[in-house]
């Protein structure tokens, strides 16, 4: 097995509860585990809806905000205690894009702003390297020309156009990982190719490993290689992209697959679904955190938490007692 | 994400674009206080000192030909007296507004951003000299301290003109370090100083313009409380003390009125103007109120 | 254009060469240029298009609620033969949600927040003179709500302890309180998870059977579309470009706009290579002569950089703006 990029290695996250603070007790991730292989680069989609904790997830991964257990190692070195130059060297490998591309833009400057606090603290202008060569080339990957977005403000950019930017502002930096939180659900839906497109010919060009953040397993299923389904902190089933989308296991997986509307006229919804549970206290503290909503539910997942178990023997992994 | 609207971000930027447009409330409001800085400063050229010398003209002379404002009791023409009272009372306003507003927003900024033990110590700090009685403690102040500078006025009333400022910024913080922009700027290496200066506070710059000019208001209003009373600065002639001297004299019933009435209605246009303008920067950084008044 | 359409089916709504315009500092922007569309008895009509097209515009102006400076320059809006933009303004009110009911926009965020669920259906309701005594008001908003698959409990909560899903539907209760003939929904389920999604188009499919309403149906979500809707109307800078049964959209779409619409969209059931394009910001206030979609459009000719193409009847019932 090849040194991991990223290793996340049973990582919680509790926010409020403790000694004095607030009663509310909210577990955003509960003993997750999840693995981006150093080579070859990968394009890793996480996939789930709000509440997942996907967005907790990409925080820790950044380095915002700390796990209250377990490791996010990046090349065997803990994410939590890097300081300084340590810090600055894992920023430099592992950068991000979001989702908004109006509000990562500083609306005070010109978008270069962007372009200039990345060369201005990771030396870019250093060695006699031209700094705008550097911006010019980073454009011309996500098909821009400086010309046409530099020297402006956000505002009189599309956002198609500002997203590249973001991207560009990452490539500058030549990472190994971009994490990429939502990075095309708020852009038109005619543009989202183009945008995804970029992510996958970095891939294959300049071997940079993505975790593509999302809630639309449409386009995860698209680009990405692997894939992570999330459920209220929890990584209900993994494995390879095209497998587990083609052979959804767990019911959580199902009833969103079902969901997802088809683009086929012909192909309608015909059954209905359902809200099962009624959401009472005994359903929200049982073993299995998709107890409440789940419609094949047993005795079993009440009382005992699932770990994650293969299916078939191939790289796909369910947490479910009914698999 | 229709073209016609413009995210929250935007507003600041769109502010200074806002403010370009003809604005009648702003262009009042500095017509009204360039007029009043003329007064003082061009007047000073024009007009010469030795007219508010005591004794230099007849004693308590009603307004004439010779002397536009008449005299008071001791012989110094008003008009003299207010064109060299009115800048001192405009600098008070100044270096306390000015000192008030950089230390609050500074501490607000600062608050605003690292929240936790910090923020409770400044935003404690400044709730507790907001509920406490500026003017009481001033006067006990100034009681103390006996005749002062100038400057010396100003600093005290600084003290208790930074916690506006202060809180207005600080929570115009606390809900922008959440964005998106500053967390990029985090994985650009940016360090905490250089987010709260470079990122933060360029888009607070509206916010801090209004205080600032809420803070010299409140400044020259405490100076004139001050003097009212018979403290602060008792040997500079500003336009406060020239209404308090003139009450202290019993001009009213005396029947001076050319003593008190003009420097009060200067005083008062000021006040007017720095509202006026106070009222169209509000009306700039929270767009709601100007669709209000549209409406 | 109307006399192409099918005789025998009636409009509830008839739109008819709208045009809304918004003056700013440097130029009027036209948000809805010559817009004419007709929703049938009976059927639900969707309205696709991406930011800034002015479908939501569109929404506003048929209900004449466009927020000033923006305002209404030309066009009529016939609802059940009535054209609303002659109406005084008492009159439209009546109207009003009475036989046309709005889903706007984020509408679940806009409930009152101090007030209980209950009282505020109850406040519409008043407002439009129902009068009843409290404990029939009580019944029907606990009938409303059960249309609405929610629980009758729902009407003493406040909003905030509703999730989103539940909000919506309160919403659409509202909608529905005075049995409109036509409902018009603005991105209805945008903001909403994809299952809870799923289930609130579920709710507007049951409630269209069950009280025989017309519907509206706005969003940029094309695969929605296809699922829920049985004729859609794209539209693109201010203008509506191709109408057609969903299934022509899908099967044949003619104008370019709807061709890059339907290729670009992924699939959960099959995993499609990614079709790439440009996008150019359109500025609304100084468009180029001719087609608004000559920048992106890859069959472009002379005659779309000067003429402007109208809607004309391609097929059975089945329009066209282009000159291809």
């Amino acid at each position: 097995m090849t040194r991991a990029l990223l290793d996340v290695r049973s990582i919680s996250k509790v926010f409020g509860g403790g000694f004095l603070a607030s009663p509310n007790r909210v577990v955003a991730l509960d003993g997750v585990d999840l693995r981006i292989p150093e080579n070859p680069a990968t394009i890793v989609a996480v996939a789930g809806e709000s509440g997942s904790g996907k967005t907790t997830l990409a925080k820790l991964i950044l380095g915002f905000s700390k796990p209250t257990t377990g490791q996010i190692l990046y090349k065997d070195q803990d994410v939590a205690n890097l300081r300084g130059a340590q810090l600055l060297e894992y920023r430099r490998q592992v950068q991000a894009i979001f989702q908004d591309p109006y509000e990562v833009f500083n609306p005070f400057y010109k978008v270069d702003h962007a372009f200039d606090l990345v060369i201005k603290h990771f030396r870019l202008g250093a060695n006699g390297a031209n700094p705008q060569e550097s911006i010019r080339t980073a454009l011309q990957m996500t098909g821009l020309r400086s010309e046409d977005v530099l020297g402006r403000y956000a505002h009189q950019l599309s956002g198609g156009q500002r997203q590249r930017v973001m991207i560009a502002r990452a490539l500058m930096l030549r990472p190994q990982l971009i994490l990429a939180d939502e990075p095309v659900s708020m852009i038109d839906a005619s543009l989202r190719a183009m945008i995804l497109d970029i992510l996958q010919r970095m891939r294959q060009e300049q071997s940079i490993s993505f975790l593509y953040i999302t809630h639309d397993l449409s386009t995860a299923y698209q680009i990405s290689n692997r894939i992570y389904i999330m459920y209220r902190g929890w990584i209900v089933e993994q494995g390879e992209t095209a497998r587990v989308i083609e052979n959804p296991q767990h019911p959580y997986l199902k009833l969103l697959i079902d969901s997802v509307p088809i683009p086929e006229p012909d192909h309608r919804w015909d059954t209905q679904i359902s809200v099962t549970g009624t959401g009472g206290e005994e359903e929200r503290d049982a073993a299995c955190r998709f107890y409440s909503r789940c419609p094949v539910r047993t005795e079993r997942c009440l009382a005992e938490s699932p770990s994650l178990r293969p299916v078939a023997g191939e790289d796909h992994q369910v947490r479910c007692h009914l698999s | 994400m229709a073209s016609t609207t413009l995210s929250p971000q935007a507003q600041p930027a769109e502010t200074t674009r806002r403010l370009a447009r003809v604005n009648w409330t702003l262009v009042l409001g500095t017509a009204l206080l360039l007029g009043i800085i003329a007064f003082g400063t061009i007047g000073r050229l024009l007009v010469s000192r030795e007219g508010m010398k005591l004794g230099a003209n007849d004693f308590a002379a009603p307004p004439g030909a010779q002397i536009p404002l008449g005299t008071d009791p001791a012989g110094r023409s008003v008009l003299v007296m207010m064109i060299y009272g009115t800048l001192p009372t405009l600098t008070i306003g100044l270096i306390a507004g000015g000192i008030g507003t950089i230390v609050g927003a500074s501490l607000g900024l600062v608050a605003g951003y690292y929240g936790g033990p910090i923020d409770t110590l400044v935003h404690s700090f400044a709730d507790i000299l907001l509920g406490v009685p500026s003017l009481l403690v001033l006067v006990v102040l100034a009681s103390y301290l006996g005749d002062m500078s100038i400057a010396t006025m100003s600093a005290i009333i600084a003290f208790f003109a930074w916690p506006w400022p202060a809180r207005s910024v600080r929570s115009q913080t606390l809900s922008m370090r959440e964005l998106a922009h500053v967390e990029m700027a985090k994985l650009s290496g940016c360090g905490d100083l250089e987010i709260i200066f470079r990122e933060l506070m360029p888009n607070l710059l509206p916010y801090i313009a209004t205080s600032f000019v809420r803070s010299v208001s409140g400044g020259i209003m405490a100076s004139v409380g001050l003097q009212m009373l018979g403290l602060g600065s008792l040997t500079l002639i500003t336009l406060a003390l020239m209404l308090s001297s003139a009450f202290s004299s019993a001009a009213l019933t005396r029947g001076l009125w050319w003593w008190w009435f003009p420097p009060t209605v200067v005083l008062t246009l000021l006040f007017v103007a720095l509202f006026l303008i106070t009222l169209s920067l509000d009306e700039a950084t929270n767009p709601r109120l100007k669709a209000a008044r549209a409406a | 254009m109307r006399a192409m359409i099918n005789d025998d089916r009636e409009a509830v709504l008839e739109v008819d060469n709208l045009q809304v315009r918004y003056p700013t500092a440097s130029g009027d922007i036209v948000a809805c240029k010559d817009v004419s569309l007709q929703v049938y008895r009976g059927e639900t009509l969707g309205l696709v298009g991406e930011s800034g097209c002015g479908k939501s515009t569109l929404a506003m102006a048929i209900m004449r609620l466009v927020t000033p400076p923006g305002r209404i320059v030309q066009g009529r809006v016939l609802l059940e033969g009535t054209d609303l933009l002659s109406l005084k303004e008492g009159a439209l009110r009546q109207l009003r949600w009475q036989q046309i009911a709005l889903i706007p926009q984020g509408a679940m965020s806009s409930l009152n927040p101090v007030m209980r669920i209950g009282e505020q259906i109850a406040d519409g309701l008043r407002a439009h003179g129902v009068r009843q005594s409290k404990a029939q008001m009580r019944e029907r908003i606990q009938d409303l709500l059960g249309t609405v698959g929610l629980r009758a409990s729902v009407s003493d909560m406040y909003p905030h302890e509703l999730s989103g899903g539940m909000k919506q539907r309160v919403c659409i209760a509202m909608a529905i309180s005075l049995h409109p003939s036509i409902i018009l929904a603005d991105e209805p389920t945008s903001a909403l998870d994809v299952v809870v999604q799923r289930l609130i188009v579920q709710t507007l499919m049951e409630i269209r059977e069950r009280m025989s309403v017309s519907m509206l149906l706005i969003g940029h979500d094309m695969a929605l579309q296809a699922q829920v809707v049985d004729r859609t109307a794209v539209m693109y800078a201010g203008m509506i470009v191709e109408i057609a049964p969903v299934q022509e959209i899908f099967s044949s779409p003619r104008h370019p706009y709807t061709r890059l619409l339907v290729e670009s969209l992924p699939s959960v059931k099959r995993r499609k290579p990614l079709r790439v394009t440009e996008g150019f910001l359109l500025d609304l206030r100084d468009p180029p002569p001719g087609c608004a979609f000559q920048l992106r459009c890859d069959l472009v000719s002379d005659a779309c950089r000067s003429l402007e193409p109208t809607l004309r009847h391609v097929g059975p019932d089945h329009h066209v703006a282009c000159h291809l």
